[in-house]
């Protein structure tokens, strides 16, 4: 069970109170994308074990999507921030190297 | 407006140790803009006399009130054959400006938990502190009641209005009367 922040109302809730929607900081390929990067960016992910990074939605709340980074072997949850970043804000990959030392983002 | 409206489950009540009731129609309008606009404050001051409650906070006045719902959304909320005419003056007062106001009264049934074990039975329905240390008068939480979204708050000492779907009235009253069912107290908030 994690327990996950809302960046947005503030509430501290349990996983039943959101919703998960999927790796974060994905880049879009669109039209104009050749078949291989469209193929990647519909299909192809990450699916980390350990530090990842995820969109949640606070569905049974204000509603709103954010993002959080947590352990998946663990559960640890490092933090959550809002939903209008392209990449983990600085103070959220601190709080990773802090309980991670040596880590580094996968490329 | 032509008043026809019923209320969803026509004031059904149960009492186990606690009350429960349907409590009628109520109009509700969601509003959405930036709450930090002194217009938009102004808007919502003219209409229900209340100022813009801050985050997770709800203000009722005189059959009025107003719920924070999230950073760009309210909950206003007046007597029911007055929503119509709130609706229309919010958009009078906001035009110009980028908001939404539009009135879901018909959308959502209002229900009431009364007496020393209200706490309780939401307790049991929701993953939410009822403890009075952390979750007091003034504040709403939207959260899940069982499997549909719901948001509540205190009306008074030991009254808890709630406000859910219309679709799932039935749904809500039938597991806040099984959550009040008298016998089935856990007492972990009794004090
Ligand atoms: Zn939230």
């Amino acid at each position: 069970m994690l327990i996950l922040t809302c960046p947005y109302c503030g509430v501290t809730g349990e996983e039943t109170e959101f919703a998960a929607g999927g790796e974060a900081h994905l880049k879009r390929f669109g039209p104009g994308s050749s078949d291989a990067e469209f193929e990647s960016y519909l299909f192809a992910r990450k699916n980390e074990k350990g530090v990842t990074f995820e969109r949640w939605r606070h569905a049974n709340g204000c509603g709103k999507w954010f993002h959080a980074a947590r352990c998946t072997v663990t559960l640890e949850v490092f933090g959550t921030y809002k939903a209008q970043v392209t990449e983990p804000p600085k103070e959220i990959l601190a709080a990773i190297r802090k309980r991670r030392p040596g880590w580094e983002p996968a490329a | 407006m032509s008043d026809r409206a019923v209320s969803p489950l026509a004031g059904a009540e149960s009492s186990g140790f606690a009350k429960v009731s349907e409590a009628g129609l109520r109009g509700m309008i969601t509003l959405r803009g930036d709450l930090a606009d002194a217009g938009f404050a102004g808007a919502v001051k003219a209409v229900t006399g209340c100022d813009v409650p801050g985050r997770r906070e709800v203000v009722e006045q005189g059959g009025k009130g107003v719920a924070w719902m999230s950073p760009d959304e309210l909950l206003v909320m007046v007597p029911h054959a007055e929503a119509e005419a709130a609706v229309a003056q919010l958009s009078q007062a906001l035009a110009g400006s980028h908001f939404l106001a539009v009135n879901v009264s018909d959308a959502r049934a209002v229900f009431t938990i009364e007496g020393a074990g209200a706490r309780e039975v939401l307790a049991k329905l929701a993953p939410v502190d009822l403890s009075p240390e952390a979750f007091g008068a003034g504040q709403i939480r939207r959260t899940r009641l069982a499997q549909v979204p719901a948001a509540f708050w205190l009306s008074g000492e030991e009254v808890f209005t709630l406000v859910a779907f219309r679709s799932v009235a039935q749904y809500v009253f039938d597991l806040l009367t099984v959550s009040a069912k008298a016998g089935s107290e856990v007492g972990f908030l009794a004090r």
